[in-house]
């Protein structure tokens, strides 16, 4: 992993702030749905902050993100606005997609949440398809796809990144590899020692970097959006990091050996990166505002979703065709 | 596709299709196709249905691909989402299966579960069909399993002039079609339509009215069932032809009228019997006309297996003209 110096203090200021968003939310979502308040599936997100944080601050509002069901961080990081997130999770009428995606299909192209998939590996084809439209329209777009370390063993992912470099598709596959697909290990399911190393056989620009490292991170997914802007063709970026929680919520990650969960928690993203800013002269005045700005949109959010009503039952018969379906 | 200085007045069912993709082309700049071989570099499509396209409108709009179903159909959602009308070619028919995810998951789904924020305008044009030794694989009908998708439209022509129509309406519908062509029937010819003749998607036709049975069909058992009405009717019965054109959703309207007049129908298709587009379409009519028929509703398929290879297993197996005409002669007694 090459060493990259310490990205501009407003930049990581800009990560922080996004990041400490994401961070409560995932622990409000958890509290919400261990007291009850919540009756939803959940994927947490907690420790790969700094991954998505990283990424989205180097692109724009207008760009396009493709995602998973763990997605949160990144769907955050791109700018989803709150209310309407947490709208969505609680299935009412207020959310994004009006309570008929939920978690797993967020959507919010306003802010350039195309597609938020639960099928491993396969928003990669479509984020091609979202980058061909660009590449044609030249409108200088990018599209990020993220997907974890266990979409790389599916055939989508193969077919996806051949297509996108034989056509030069201004993409970038942020494989967010948190070392478990599920509650199994890479090594166990996983030929190749990388991810880094499948993307190079594709002939692929691809890069190895600790996610974690707010700087690293970021120095990567500007360079990769450049390469792509200027027309030179997609990146694999494969961002190192870790999930504390387990595939999903209730998960005791029985699985992951107690040395590695220890150091895991002493790498914690969040923690050094608040350091970080401390370093950078930042105050602590001023990071404690950021902190309790993020609460109050949560706080707001949280309370919205739990107040907003739910669809009326007969919204299964509209979005299905671009025409109402007869009762 | 060899333009003549006269005007055809017949035209094989893949030139429609061709001059259907050509007219779609011109008039909309978002319109681009997608597949394998389909630019003219690498001929035009297996079935030169894509010929000439890529000379004329370049190799950016005419892209040939990878050999990578679920990179084609997935590049098709995702330019779709953003602006494009893609025409997705998948060669044949059980290719589909290898992008099922793409379709299933995604493009028929992605208008519901984002609330209607994101629409796939994709076409995927597709092609099957027996009766030639193509074997297992290569020539399945797998259409029910797309028409019970909720989401997708499914659409088979069974003539030139409709497939140019059908074409046409299908690349510029606001939903997901699957577009069935039919690898036998590419080369049979029929009227040529006028360049702005059109078919709207979810219209049936009635290209032969009758009075004592209705044959329901689409796509190729169509020309069987005029071959069995011809035959028929020198046994004094008249039959009553609905081509549904659009398989789902299907026209129900033109499907009830014909039958309420009738009082009897016989539902034909290539695909295997069981679990067919026939059961559905049977099931409907005996829901709104059980009380008036003067038999229960039949259907014509082919048998429950793969695809023969051997020419006379693989004529046993498929569904025919003379399996109408005794379903028909069973049901009016």
């Amino acid at each position: 992993m090459a060493n990259t110096e310490m990205a501009d203090k407003d930049v990581l200021v800009d990560i922080f702030t996004r990041a400490d968003l994401i961070m409560q939310s995932d622990i409000k979502f958890r509290q919400m749905i261990g007291a009850g308040q919540l009756q939803i599936v959940y994927y947490p997100v907690r420790g790969q902050e700094v991954v998505a944080s990283a990424m989205m601050a180097a692109v724009n509002k207008e760009d396009y993100l493709v995602t998973i069901y763990r997605g949160l961080h990144d769907q955050l990081a791109k700018g989803i606005p709150s209310k309407e997130l947490w709208a969505e999770f609680a299935g009412k009428m207020a959310g994004t997609c009006k309570g008929k995606g939920g978690p797993m299909h967020i959507t919010h192209p306003e802010t350039g949440v195309m597609v938020t998939t639960g099928i491993v590996g396969s928003g990669i084809p479509i984020a091609n398809g979202l980058a061909l439209a660009s590449q044609l329209d030249k409108d200088g777009k990018v599209t990020v796809c993220c997907f974890g370390d266990g979409a790389t063993n599916i055939g989508a992912f193969h077919e996806g990144l051949n297509m996108a470099q034989v056509w030069k598709l201004p993409v970038i596959f942020l494989c967010q590899n948190n070392l478990y697909s599920e509650h199994t290990p890479m090594a166990f399911a996983t030929s190749s020692a990388s991810i880094k190393q499948r993307g190079e056989g594709l002939g692929m620009r691809s890069v190895q970097v600790n996610g974690n490292d707010a700087s690293a991170m970021y120095a990567a997914a500007k360079e990769a959006v450049e390469y792509a802007r200027a027309g030179h063709g997609p990146t694999l970026i494969e961002a190192m990091t870790f999930r504390f929680h387990g595939h999903l919520l209730g998960d005791t990650g029985h699985y992951i050996p107690k040395a590695e969960m220890e150091q895991a928690k002493k790498d914690d993203p969040m923690p050094i990166l608040r350091q970080q800013l401390l370093d950078l002269q930042v105050s602590e005045a001023d990071i404690a505002e950021i902190e309790a700005k993020n609460a109050a949109i949560i706080e707001e959010a949280s309370q919205f979703a739990l107040d907003a009503p739910y669809p009326p039952g007969d919204e299964y018969r509209i979005d299905v065709l671009d025409v109402e379906i007869a009762a | 596709m060899t333009n003549t200085a006269e005007k055809p007045k017949e035209i094989m069912f893949a030139q429609a299709c061709n001059m259907a993709l050509a007219k779609a082309m011109a008039d909309d700049p978002k319109v681009i196709l997608l597949g394998e071989d389909i630019a003219d570099e690498q001929g035009g499509g297996v079935f030169k249905v894509t010929l000439g396209l890529s000379e004329k409108f370049g190799t950016d709009r005419v892209r040939s691909t990878p050999i990578s179903e679920q990179a084609i159909v997935g590049a098709a959602v995702g330019s779709a989402m953003v602006g494009y009308k893609p025409v997705a070619e998948i060669m044949l028919m059980n290719f589909i299966t290898v992008a099922m995810d793409q379709i299933v998951n995604h493009a028929a789904k992605l208008r519901f579960m984002s609330g209607g924020q994101t629409t796939v305008p994709l076409t995927i044009r597709t092609t099957t069909g027996a009766g030639t030794g193509l074997g297992g694989q290569h020539s399945d009908m797998l259409e029910a399993w797309l028409a019970h998708v909720p989401g997708l439209k499914v659409v088979a022509a069974s003539n030139p002039a409709d497939a140019y129509g059908l074409l046409y309406s299908s690349i510029m519908d606001p939903n997901p079609v699957i577009f069935i062509e039919n690898t036998p029937g590419y080369f049979v010819k029929g009227p040529a339509p006028a360049p702005d003749h059109t078919v709207p998607l979810g219209k049936a036709s009635v290209p032969r009215e009758g009075t004592d049975i209705t044959l329901i069909g689409y796509g190729s058992s169509i020309s069987r069932c005029h071959g069995a009405a011809d035959n028929l009717a020198k046994d004094g019965i008249s039959c009553e032809i609905v081509d549904l054109r659009t398989i789902a959703p299907f026209d129900e309207e033109t499907v009830l009228k014909s039958v309420a007049k009738t009082k009897a129908a016989v539902v034909v298709h290539e695909a295997v019997r069981n679990f067919g587009v026939g059961a559905e379409i049977s099931s409907r009519i005996h829901e709104e006309l059980f009380s008036e028929l003067k038999a229960p509703v039949g259907r014509v398929g082919s048998g429950y297996a793969p695809v023969p290879f051997s020419p006379t297993i693989e004529k046993a197996w498929m569904f025919n003209q003379d399996d109408v005409e005794r379903e028909v002669h069973k049901i009016l007694g």
